[in-house]
C-alpha cells in the first residue's frame, strides 16, 4: 500500500455571482493518479469552480493549495504544472495547426517537447491536418488540436471544462484514454462533463 | 502595541463595526463642518479686507482654493484606499474609494466653476488656458474615467479591482501631467502671474482660507461616510447583520 | 537562451504572422492617420504659414488617435478565442508576454505611421528640421503611447462597448507625450535644440517600459476573472 499524498487541495471555497451564491464552503483533496468529475446543472458554477482551481478567478473565500502552497502565491510554479482547456480553445484561426501548437507550446514554457509534435499529432488523429489553418477544421478537430497542446505541455494537473463537447464517439474514447494514461503516470485531472467517464475507482465525483 | 492597532483597524474594517462606528461619528463630523463653515464664511466675506488689486471679487478664493485642494486630496486618498484594497483585499477600502469618486469629481467641478467665475473679472474671459485650471480639467477627466469604468463593469469585485488599478495608474501619472502642463503653460503664455499662489498672504485672509479648507475636509468626511454606509447596506443586503438591522 | 525570452520571441512572431495573414487590415490605421490630417487644411485653411504652425499638433493628434483606435484590438481576439487565458496560465511572467504583444503591435501599426509622417509633414508645409524632430518624437512617443494605452485596453477588454470608455481612460494619460513631442517639433522648426524634450520623452519611455507591463498584466487578470 502506498500512502496517497494529496497534491491539490481546495479549502472552504465560496463563489458568488452578484446576488447568487454558487457554492459555499466547498472543499476537496485530490492525489496523484486521481480525477475529479464536477457535476451539476447549468449555472451551478462548474466553470467558475474550474477557473478558481486554475487560478484565473480568485475565490470570494477560501483558497486552493497545490503541493501545500497557495496557488496565488506560487503562480509561476503552479502554472508550469497546469494545463487548462476551457470553452474557448485559445487557437488562432488564421494559423495552421502546427503553427498554433508551436507558438503556444513555447509560450507555455514547454519548448523541449516540440520534438514529440508529430507523434502527438498522430495520437490525436491530426497528422494529415498539420498544415491546414485551424479555421477550416470542424469543431471536433479543433478540440483535438487543443488536446494535442495539452499533451505537449506535459502538465501534471489537467483542468478540463466540458472536454467532450463537439466530439464524436472516437473523440470521446480518445479523451477517456488520454485521461486514463495521464492518471497512470501519476497525473491529476479535474473535469466537468455530463458524460460518464470510465475511469473506475480513480474517478471521484463532486456534485454542485 | 502595533498588534492592538492592527486589531482595531481589522475590527473597524468589518462592515458591521464600520457601520456602527461611522453612524456615531457622522453627527459630530457634520457639526464640526457647520461650525467651520459658518466661521470661515463670516471671516471670509465680512471680516477679511478687500484686496487692493482685485477688490471684492478675490473672495471666491475661499471656495476655489479649498475645492482645488480637496480635488487633489481625494484622488490621493483614493489611491491609498485602492492600494489597501489590492494588497489586503479589504472590501471597505473599495467602498470608501468608490464613494469618494463622485465627491472628488464634484470638488473638481466646483474648483473649475469658481476658477472660471473668478477669471471673468481677472482676465476678461470665462475660460483661459491657465496651468492650474487646465490641470484641474484633466483631473476631472481622470475622475470621470474612474466613475465610467466602475459603472460599466457589472460584477462588483471586478469593478473594484479594475478601478483600483486605474486610480493607481492615474496617481503615478498626475505629477507627470501636472509638470507637463505647467511647462507647456509657461512656454505658451509667458510666465503668467498666477494669483492663486501668492507668496505671502495676509493673516486676515489666511485664517478664513484655512477655516474653509477645514470645513470642506470635514464635509468630505461626513458625506463620504454617509455614502459608504449606503453602499455597504446595498452590497451586504444578504448578510445577517443587515437583515437584523432592517428587521428592527 | 532562457525560456522566458523564447516565449517572448514566439509570441512576437505569432502576432506578426497573424498580422501578415490579415495584411489587408494593416492599412486601416494608416489611412485613418492620413485622412484626419487631410481634414485640417480643408476645415481650417490651406494657407501654408498657418498649416506650418499647426502641423506638429495636427500630425501628433492624428497619430495619437490612429494609434489608440488600432490599439483597441490588441487583446480583443486573444480575449475572444481564449488565447489570453492560455497566456495568463503560462509559467512566464505575464508582464513579459504583455511586452511582447505591445512590441508586435507597435511594429505593425506604430512603425508604418513613422514612415508615413514625412509625407504628411510635407502636406502641411513642415520644413525639414521639423520633419526630423517629428520622426524622432514619433519613434520615442508611439511605443510610449502603446504601453500606456495597453493598460486601458486591458481594463476594458471584457466590456462589450469599451471603445469610447477606452478613450476616456487613456487620453488624459497621453497629454504629457503630446505636449513634449509637439513642442519639440515646433522648437526644431525654429532652429533651436530639442535635447531637453527628447530626454524627457526618453525618461517617460523608460518609466513606461518598467511599469506599464505590470499594470497591464494586473488589469488583464482582473478582466479575465
Amino acid at each position: 500500500m502506498t500512502e496517497k499524498v494529496s497534491l491539490l487541495h481546495a479549502r472552504d471555497l465560496s463563489c458568488y455571482r452578484g446576488e447568487v451564491c454558487l457554492f459555499e464552503n466547498l472543499g476537496f483533496e485530490l492525489s496523484a493518479g486521481e480525477a475529479l468529475q464536477v457535476e451539476g446543472a447549468n449555472g451551478a458554477g462548474k466553470t467558475s469552480l474550474l477557473r478558481i482551481i486554475a487560478g484565473m478567478t480568485p475565490p470570494d473565500e477560501g483558497d486552493v493549495l497545490w503541493r501545500g502552497e497557495s496557488i496565488q502565491d506560487r503562480r509561476s510554479d503552479f502554472n508550469a504544472q497546469l494545463a487548462y482547456l476551457g470553452h474557448h480553445l485559445g487557437l488562432k484561426h488564421e494559423l495552421t495547426v502546427e503553427e498554433n501548437l508551436r507558438a503556444s507550446v513555447v509560450i507555455q514554457g514547454a519548448a523541449d517537447s516540440l520534438g514529440r509534435l508529430t507523434d502527438i499529432l498522430r495520437q490525436v488523429g491530426l497528422s494529415e491536418r498539420a498544415d491546414l489553418p485551424v479555421r477550416v477544421l470542424s469543431a471536433g478537430q479543433k478540440q483535438r488540436v487543443a488536446l494535442a497542446r495539452m499533451l505537449l505541455i506535459g502538465a501534471v494537473l489537467w483542468v478540463l471544462d466540458e472536454p467532450f463537447t463537439a466530439l464524436d464517439a472516437g473523440g470521446i474514447g480518445l479523451i477517456s484514454d488520454l485521461v486514463g494514461h495521464h492518471l497512470d503516470r501519476g497525473g491529476l485531472a479535474v473535469m466537468t462533463s455530463h458524460q460518464a467517464i470510465p475511469l473506475g475507482s480513480r474517478l471521484r465525483r463532486l456534485e454542485l | 502595541m502595533w498588534n492592538m492597532i492592527w486589531l482595531f483597524f481589522h475590527k473597524l474594517a468589518s462592515p458591521k463595526h464600520f457601520y456602527r462606528i461611522s453612524g456615531l461619528l457622522i453627527p459630530w463630523l457634520a457639526a464640526i463642518t457647520a461650525i467651520l463653515l459658518v466661521l470661515g464664511l463670516y471671516l471670509g466675506l465680512f471680516v477679511a479686507p478687500p484686496d487692493y488689486q482685485q477688490g471684492e471679487s478675490y473672495r471666491i478664493i475661499f471656495v476655489h482654493v479649498p475645492s482645488a485642494w480637496m480635488s487633489m486630496f481625494i484622488y490621493t486618498f483614493m489611491a491609498v484606499l485602492s492600494a489597501i484594497y489590492l494588497i489586503w483585499n479589504i472590501k471597505l477600502a473599495d467602498v470608501m474609494a468608490r464613494s469618494s469618486a463622485v465627491l472628488g469629481a464634484s470638488f473638481t467641478l466646483l474648483a473649475l466653476a469658481t476658477g472660471s467665475l473668478w477669471g471673468k473679472p481677472m482676465w476678461g474671459a470665462w475660460w483661459v488656458w491657465d496651468a492650474r485650471l487646465t490641470s484641474e480639467l484633466i483631473l476631472l477627466f481622470l475622475y470621470m474615467g474612474y466613475i465610467a469604468l466602475v459603472m460599466a463593469i457589472e460584477d462588483v469585485r471586478t469593478a473594484a479591482r479594475a478601478g483600483a488599478v486605474l486610480i493607481l495608474v492615474g496617481v503615478v501619472n498626475i505629477p507627470i501631467i501636472h509638470y507637463s502642463v505647467e511647462w507647456w503653460n509657461t512656454l505658451h503664455q509667458g510666465p503668467t502671474v498666477t494669483k492663486l499662489d501668492k507668496p505671502s498672504i495676509h493673516l486676515s485672509m489666511l485664517v478664513p482660507l484655512l477655516l474653509m479648507a477645514g470645513a470642506f475636509q470635514f464635509y468630505y468626511f461626513t458625506v463620504v461616510l454617509m455614502r459608504a454606509r449606503a453602499e455597504l447596506l446595498d452590497r451586504e443586503r444578504r448578510s445577517e447583520w443587515v437583515r437584523e438591522l432592517m428587521g428592527r | 537562451m532562457s525560456s522566458g525570452w523564447q516565449a517572448f520571441i514566439a509570441l512576437v512572431k505569432r502576432d506578426l504572422l497573424l498580422a501578415f495573414r490579415h495584411r489587408g487590415e494593416l492599412l486601416n490605421p494608416l489611412l485613418f492617420f492620413m485622412m484626419v490630417v487631410t481634414l485640417f487644411p480643408l476645415g481650417v485653411s490651406p494657407e501654408s504659414s498657418l498649416l506650418r504652425t499647426m502641423a506638429p499638433g495636427v500630425i501628433w493628434i492624428a497619430a495619437l488617435l490612429a494609434g489608440l483606435f488600432s490599439l483597441e484590438s490588441i487583446f480583443r481576439s486573444d480575449f475572444d478565442d481564449g488565447a489570453l487565458e492560455q497566456m495568463v496560465l503560462s509559467p512566464h511572467p505575464l508582464s513579459l508576454l504583455v511586452l511582447a504583444k505591445v512590441l508586435a503591435h507597435w511594429l505593425v501599426t506604430g512603425l508604418p505611421m513613422l514612415l508615413m509622417a514625412p509625407l504628411l509633414g510635407m502636406f502641411l508645409s513642415l520644413p525639414a528640421p521639423g520633419l526630423v524632430a517629428m520622426e524622432l518624437t514619433l519613434l520615442i512617443g508611439t511605443p510610449l503611447l502603446s504601453l500606456v494605452g495597453s493598460i486601458g485596453v486591458a481594463l476594458t477588454v471584457g466590456l462589450r462597448r469599451g471603445g469610447v470608455l477606452l478613450t476616456l481612460l487613456v487620453l488624459p494619460l497621453y497629454i504629457p507625450v503630446l505636449i513634449f513631442s509637439t513642442n519639440a517639433v515646433s522648437v526644431a522648426v525654429a532652429g533651436l535644440p530639442i535635447d531637453g524634450q527628447v530626454y524627457f520623452l526618453l525618461a517617460l519611455l523608460a518609466l513606461a517600459i518598467t511599469l506599464a507591463p505590470f499594470a497591464t498584466a494586473a488589469a488583464l487578470r482582473i478582466s479575465l476573472s
